[in-house]
């Protein structure tokens, strides 16, 4: 500790170069933690629960796979379930097939659960008594200058109707409105509606949403669920909102490899620049490192300083990134909500983030220090 | 009473490419306790050399070094750093001080392989710098100060340990004359007041005459006295 200023005093000697070196370690740091956020997510997928408000009830045969309707009471009976809904997953398109909608079919108290979308008590009530009945997001509705009391043809995606048609007719019954206009862009309406007139598929949903009690219990909560369907054909998977929209991206992406290939290659580049550095540093100061044996500071020592001194420059770095990435996160999550497929910069990452600091820092750090450490003192004060 | 420095039959052979350079040959040495020795020669006579040896900088090819009762000439360099720590006090020509630190932290430098207190560290340091007159530039740092109050805080930073020894390499090498006299001054009443020995390589006969003898060296040999007074 008492050789601390020495180290900080290497790291003092040429400001410009140092903020520099700690800028790229900074950058790439900030976008470790930011793909750990969005990886953790994706890993926490089929895993162990966190804490959250709500639950996602899906096939564990994967998201195309469709659940009994029979189950949704089962669920209402687990304790510390408060309200289930289902939600089935239809798509259309509206007029041409590139304006693409995102519509799904929803139970009765999916609006009670999601009290974030926010409708009128009349839009409520017409939902509820209108068979045909739709709800739009107010940026949907913009859109498509959409307004109550129109009725609109959407080309469904996956379900004909009896006698082999695709086309649907809604009755607009009434705009929602979100936080964001991210989320004012579905259009939902009455699974009874779907169940009745399609031709396969009847007296089954898409997945249920269950909203707890207490967060602390979504473990618990979510083992008693999938136990409900343990052997019987239909197996569920029960997880974190967030963890569930981690589940629908992956369809699509394998996010552990990208998030592996750019931080490789990113790191790569980090141990590259920050090596230079390092070398650079330690070449320019062979003469101080010479004295300092001079006086008697032994090898081991002077190889301990040049890496703490490498060590340290990551580390202080690294941090800064990983504080960057944590306020990002939360900031994010701030705007759009729960369903914001990224982790808060949690413990995890930070401690996967600080090897990765040592570890980088120990490796930019070996050469210069084993250069230093075994320096000769009498070519080295001669400037030989 | 035997001397603070025994050599005997000291050589050192360097070794560039293929080539062999025999830099000191079978020199014998001793320095009392106490003496001022200036150490003079032409350029490349193999001055810094022999001082490095003494200083335990460096190791000889052969011949024995015997500083205060203790063999140094067969310590590995773990240990030879501890005794240089323990044992010498180190001026060169181009003051080697860290330019990112103060004085003031400079001199503490050696002391942070004791065991001494960060308080302790302080107060030594600050008595050293006392000693050498530059109390009030503590705060500074090397490129604040002029090149003789540069070497007088190498100078402080040199016997902040209290070592036996202090081994000069042409420590007003780079220095004007006023300088050059107040730094030599110093050596001198560190040498008379505080017992230090000291032992100078210089280039300048008027800063040789401030030591108490003078020993010349040619070509890797010590010059007979009789023979460097003629
Ligand atoms: N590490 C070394 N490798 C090769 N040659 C050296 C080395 N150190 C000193 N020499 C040679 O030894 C001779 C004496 O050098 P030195 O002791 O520095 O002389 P002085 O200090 O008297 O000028 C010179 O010719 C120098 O080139
Ligand atoms: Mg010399």
């Amino acid at each position: 500790m008492k050789f601390l200023h020495l180290v900080w005093a290497a790291l003092n000697r040429r400001r410009a170069r140092t903020a520099f070196t700690l800028l790229s370690v900074v950058a790439a740091f900030l976008l470790f933690g930011l793909l750990e956020s969005v990886n953790s997510v994706f890993a926490q997928v089929g895993n162990s629960i966190g804490a959250a408000h709500r639950l996602v009830t899906v096939s564990s045969g994967g998201l195309m796979n469709s659940l009994p309707l029979g189950l949704q009471n089962q669920i209402r009976t687990v304790p510390g379930v408060q309200l289930v809904t289902s939600e089935t997953f239809f798509g259309g398109t509206y007029q041409k097939p590139k304006n693409f909608i995102s519509v799904i079919a929803v139970g009765p108290k999916f609006w009670d659960l999601h009290t974030s979308l926010k409708l009128s008590v009349e839009a409520r009530r017409a939902f509820d008594a209108t068979q045909t009945g739709a709800i739009v997001g107010a940026a949907l509705a913009r859109r498509f200058h959409w307004k109550v009391g129109d009725q609109i043809p959407i080309k469904a995606m996956i379900y004909p109707r009896k006698g082999g048609s695709y086309t649907w007719m809604f009755d607009i019954v009434g705009i929602y409105h979100a936080s964001k206009p991210l989320m004012e862009q579905q259009l939902f309406f009455r699974w009874r509606y779907l169940d009745e007139a399609r031709l396969f598929g009847s007296g089954t949903v898409g997945w249920y949403v269950e909203q707890i009690a207490d967060p602390k219990e979504a473990g618990r909560i979510a083992r008693a669920i999938d136990a409900l369907s343990a052997n019987s054909g239909h197996e569920t998977r029960t997880q974190t909102s967030s963890a569930f929209a981690a589940d629908f991206y992956s369809q699509y992406v394998d996010f552990g490899l990208i998030v592996s290939a750019v931080m490789g290659a990113v790191f790569f580049t980090l141990l590259l620049l920050t090596g230079n550095t390092m070398a650079q540093a330690v070449r320019e100061r062979t003469p101080e490192l010479a004295v300092l044996k001079t006086l008697g500071f032994s090898n081991r020592t002077v190889l301990a300083l040049v890496l703490a001194e490498s060590v340290l420059l990551v580390v202080l770095g690294g941090a800064i990134g990983l504080v960057l990435a944590g306020a990002t996160v939360h900031a994010l999550q701030a705007q759009m909500g729960s369903e914001l497929p990224m982790m808060p910069v949690g413990a995890g990452i930070w401690l996967r983030g600080l090897a990765a600091m040592v570890a980088i820092g120990l490796v930019v750090g070996a050469l210069p220090a084993r250069r230093g450490m075994r320096l000769s003192i009498v070519n080295a004060l001669a400037g030989r | 009473m035997s001397a603070l420095v025994e050599i005997g039959n000291l050589s050192k052979v360097y070794h560039r490419g293929r080539q062999t350079v025999e830099v000191l040959h079978h020199i014998d040495l001793a320095v009392e306790a106490g003496e001022f020795v200036a150490l003079m020669g032409p350029s490349g006579s193999g001055k810094t050399t022999l001082l490095n040896l003494i200083g335990g900088l460096d190791s000889p090819t052969d011949g024995t070094i015997t500083v205060a009762g203790e063999r140094i000439d067969q310590l590995g360099q773990g240990a030879l750093a501890r005794w240089r720590a323990a044992h010498v006090g180190f001026v060169f020509q181009f003051y080697n001080l860290l330019p990112m630190l103060s004085a003031q932290r400079n001199v503490e430098l050696p002391l942070l392989l004791t065991k001494l207190s960060g308080s302790q560290r302080r107060r030594n340091a600050s008595v050293a710098l006392q000693l050498v007159g530059l109390a009030d530039r503590a705060a500074h740092k090397p490129g604040e100060l002029s090149g003789g109050q540069q070497q007088r805080v190498a100078i402080a930073r040199a016997i902040v340990s209290d070592p036996t020894l202090l081994v000069c390499d042409e420590p007003t090498g780079d220095l004007d004359r006023q300088s050059a006299e107040e730094v030599l001054t110093l050596l001198q009443r560190l040498n008379r007041e505080h017992g230090k020995t000291i032992v100078m390589v210089t280039h300048d006969p008027k800063a040789a005459s401030h030591a108490g003898r003078i020993i010349q060296l040619d070509k890797g040999t010590l010059v007979p006295l009789e023979q460097a007074a003629a």
